[in-house]
């Protein structure tokens, strides 16, 4: 049973105890409460853990957020060669890196041009300030007629001084005191430019781009046996058989963790193959009924929680509807199966990693491996997009694990394509109730619940070691339990309060406490499904209203960007008040404001529905996107185009395929995503406000881009669909066409029943 | 046992078993780290390669196999200092985000050019679309591939 909705008293009662447990914070903090410092400042505060200024006149920057193909390496060498005057080309990045860089947590959450961003621009500012005073001395002139260009300090008379001459009494080991000023937008020349991308010369032409291409002296190859199902246990295997095997160096068993070492990687992948031949697994926990999932789900033990409450009469002759909308779990399905290096040396550990966090991932694998923090080094060097928390950190602690039994060996270790589909963390099913009314036009009320599995069960949890090997140590470790992530972040309610200016609305979280199927951050968390269904009840209750959806969403507005937004979309999309879709075509809107607080973005989507096989193709899609101030604007429209094609993805094409027994998506064939013959141009529009705070981006379009295409389709048949992603079979059912053929994505792949959970099928 | 093979107009010799994946002996005998592991089931196209001109999976394709052979992996097309206008055009596009399906692309769109020297955009989608792309970089890929071939023409 759920726990009952929360009376108000008890909602705020409850925020009371938040409160009491934030005033316990361990006192040394209270007593010597240092200066409230902008960006990642605040937590890493010395100028060096930022800048270095070389003899040369170069400069290195450290920043704890990572590259995973959304350009934030470019465009913070952007901001900190914009702030010192030095010319791009002269700016060093080292990115993630426990042994030097600062510790900034996640990449996660479109928040490093927000948090990694300001703390370079700020210091970037000071350090410049700082140097041109030591070029002030130096000259014996006043600071303040000195100028800088690229890197070189000017004085009126002609004469000059380097940024590297000065490098050497530059004491940048002191305190940020944010207190310069950095330089007005207007005089930006690198800030605002799209400059290219550092990371791609050498991924177009072969170079050592990724972690998967690193080859330390004397490496070997690993990989890993997962077992049959979530929590079988391991009861004996042919390790004889396995040791015989060309090139085995070691077979790695701990507990209910296996795997393998070998001097070649095709011998590691064929030693992988016969292991899970001749392994024997039993018991293990079933997943839900693919049939009944959202009604199992959300029977499940929850955590609830009233997150937004407005109060107002309904207005006698309200016109009440309501909707409930489902998203299954999704996968990351990144094109790269998960890799990671590790070596052990001299009770030391250094593990590179394309992880989204190597210092919470570098505290839970000291906690698992009982280690100290200081013994192991992450590095990231990158992989391929992740979109979230994919097996990036779990890939790192089985690779730890097989190079700490070869002592002294590097180990690489690359997951295979199942190993991924079947064992990363997905984004979780959700399911989304909505009920709401109109009386003249308006909005006049809304209550909105949404129930999901937690979206963030990534290493750093202080009471849980998230990572998947450790589960299956002899000294099994347990995962952390599920967590409410306060707004305007939030989690599961991520975008789950209406941006919408409504009179009265209750929105609540139910948090899902138990895990059937491992889930944790997929890009957007919740508001991918909160945005579609917030949005699908929108043009609901437009049309129960009578009034054009575009219209209807400007009327609820008082934001005046939000309202730009909008109306930058409906012109570029020639949107015709009142439109309407011809049975086959058709086109819907989606709006929101990411986070609440993030970039505003707006979606109109075209679709062409095919009636008789039931497939839903996008044509033609528009967007618009205010990310505040545009720090490059080639590579914001390749995060927003790239966010609404995946999307489009989603929508049209993704579901994890299970059963009771386990996953079934283990490759592409059974998780099928949107290929190139099927994308559509995008058109892009962008509203630079270079006077505004710069917003994070990566996540935006997501959420308008579901609901455009779901609004789209009702728009073009007249029927709803209220649970994603739009199959063919639903597509089918909904307009009530006879079935024909078997449908694109629902096909069931032939895959070994495993019906004697004994044997790992194959 | 000795494998004599020519790869990106070379002869090299490797030390591997016959049906040892292509794949394996490119990145780790060989030290090439263009041609990557996707999916090793030939469904995504991150392996690609050239083989006597054509695009093929390097993943299923035994080394022993294509003995005598030409092999062409994106190295083998330009270099930073001389890149081919495929390389030229994927950088003047900014055509990645996460770049890892990128070699695959462009060996795809080599044998594509090799075939069809002035593609439409059809043509591109067509030739491209059993090679998977995550990051919905498509459109720049497409454009990429669009600009190589003019400026390949006016060459």
């Amino acid at each position: 049973m759920n726990a009952p909705h929360l009376p108000r008293r008890e909602f705020i009662t409850a925020l009371g105890g938040i409160v009491l447990s934030f005033s316990l914070a361990p006192k040394i903090l209270l007593a010597q409460t240092p200066a409230q410092l902008p960006g990642s400042l605040q937590t890493n505060r010395t100028l060096d853990a930022w800048l270095r200024i070389n003899a040369d006149g170069s400069v290195t920057v450290f920043t704890g957020k990572v590259e995973f193909g959304q350009g934030i390496v470019t465009a913070l060498a952007q901001i900190a060669a914009e702030e010192l005057d030095v010319p791009l080309a002269r700016v060093t990045m080292i990115s993630g890196d426990t042994g030097r860089t600062p510790n900034e947590g996640q990449t996660a959450g479109s928040q490093s041009i927000e948090q990694s961003g300001t703390a370079l621009r700020m210091a970037g500012a000071e350090v410049r300030a700082l140097l041109v005073d030591l070029a002030a001395v130096k000259l014996g002139v006043a600071a303040d007629t000195l100028k800088v260009t690229d890197g070189v300090i000017h004085a009126p008379d002609g004469r000059k001084v380097g940024y590297g001459e000065l490098a050497a009494q530059a004491d940048l080991k002191r305190e940020a005191t944010a207190k310069v000023r950095p330089k007005p937008p207007a005089q930006h020349k690198i800030v605002g430019k799209s400059a290219p991308r550092r990371d791609i010369p050498a991924k177009v032409t072969g170079g050592a781009a990724f972690v998967q291409d690193m080859r330390l002296p004397g490496m070997v190859h690993g990989r890993v046996v997962r077992p049959p199902r979530y929590g079988a246990r391991l009861d004996n295997f042919d390790e004889a058989r396995i040791k015989a095997m060309p090139g085995v160096i070691a077979v790695v068993r701990d507990g209910n963790f296996l795997g393998v070492v070998a001097k070649r990687e095709e011998q590691a992948i064929n030693a992988r193959l016969v292991l899970i031949e001749f392994s024997k697994w039993s018991g293990g926990s079933e997943l839900p009924d693919p049939a009944k999932m959202y009604e199992q789900l959300m029977s499940l033990r929850s955590e609830d929680r009233v997150i937004s409450e407005k109060d107002a009469p309904v207005p006698a002759g309200a016109k009440a509807i309501e909707a409930t909308y489902h998203r299954p779990y999704q996968a990351h399905a990144a094109i790269a199966p998960s890799c990671a290096l590790a070596e052990f040396k001299d009770g030391k550990l250094a593990v590179w990693t394309h992880s989204q966090g190597v210092f919470p991932l570098r505290a839970t694998i000291a906690r698992a491996l009982g280690m100290q923090p200081r013994d192991i080094r992450c590095i990231h060097a990158e992989g391929a997009g992740c979109y979230g928390h994919n097996g990036a950190d779990d890939v790192a602690f089985d690779a730890a694990m097989l190079a700490r039994a070869v002592n002294g060996r590097p180990v690489r270790l690359q997951w295979m394509r199942d190993d991924e589909f079947k064992w990363e963390p997905y984004g979780p099913a959700m399911t989304m109730k909505v009920k709401g009314a109109v009386a003249g036009g308006r909005v006049v009320d809304w209550t909105y619940d949404v129930w999901s599995q937690s979206h963030n069960m990534r290493p750093g949890d202080p009471d849980g070691i998230n990572l998947l090997g450790s589960w299956y140590l002899a000294d099994a470790k347990q995962p952390g339990p599920a967590r409410h992530a306060a707004q305007p972040n939030g989690a599961g309610d991520r975008n789950a309060i209406t941006l919408y200016d409504f009179p009265r609305q209750r929105t609540t979280h139910h948090l899902i406490m138990d895990n059937p199927v491992r889930t944790s951050a997929l890009r957007t968390l919740g508001a991918y499904a909160n945005v579609f269904a917030i949005e699908s009840f929108m043009d609901e209750l437009a049309a129960a209203a009578g009034i054009d959806p575009v219209a209807f969403r400007l009327a609820h507005i008082r934001d005046e960007r939000e309202r730009a937004v909008i109306e930058a979309v409906a012109r570029a999309a020639a949107w015709k008040p009142g439109e309407k879709g011809d049975g086959r075509r058709g086109r819907g809107i989606g709006y929101a404001r990411y986070k609440t607080v993030a970039t505003y973005t707006a979606v109109i989507a075209e679709v062409e529905v095919n009636r008789t096989t039931g497939i839903v193709k996008v044509p033609r899609i528009w967007v618009a996107a205010d990310a505040g101030q545009i720090i490059n604007p080639d590579g914001l429209t390749n995060q927003i185009e790239g966010g609404v094609i995946q999307s489009m993805s989603w929508t049209l094409h993704e579901h994890v395929r299970f059963d009771r027994n386990g996953i079934l998506s283990e490759d592409w064939m059974n998780y099928p995503i949107l290929t190139m013959a099927d994308v559509p141009g995008v058109q892009t529009v962008l509203i630079d406000r270079p006077n505004e705070r710069a917003l994070g981006a990566g996540e935006a379009a997501q959420g308008p881009t579901a609901a455009a295409i779901a609004n789209a389709f009702a728009a073009a048949t007249g029927k709803r669909l209220r649970e994603l992603p739009l199959t063919p079979e639903r597509v089918k059912a909904a307009l009530g066409s006879p079935l024909v053929g078997t449908p694109l994505n629902t096909v069931r792949y032939p895959v070994d029943a495993a019906s004697d959970f004994g044997e790992q099928g194959r | 046992m000795a494998i004599s093979l020519k790869i990106n107009g070379a002869t090299r010799s490797v030390d591997a078993e016959p049906d040892t994946p292509l794949l394996y002996v490119l990145r780790n005998d060989l030290e090439l780290n263009s041609a990557k592991y996707g999916c090793g089931l030939t469904q995504c196209g991150a392996c690609t390669v050239l083989v006597n001109g054509a695009a093929r999976r390097s993943c299923v394709t035994p080394v022993g196999s294509i003995e005598g052979n030409e092999v062409t992996t994106l190295e083998g097309l330009g270099t930073l200092d001389k890149p081919h206008p495929l390389q030229q055009a994927f950088i003047d596009e900014q055509a990645a985000q996460c770049g890892y399906c990128i070699s695959g692309m462009i060996m795809a769109a080599a044998d594509l050019l090799n075939r069809n020297p002035q593609p439409r955009e059809a043509d591109v989608r067509a030739a491209l679309a059993d090679n998977l792309c995550r990051c919905g970089t498509h459109n720049r890929i497409i454009r990429a591939v669009l600009r190589a071939a003019q400026n390949k023409g006016g060459n």
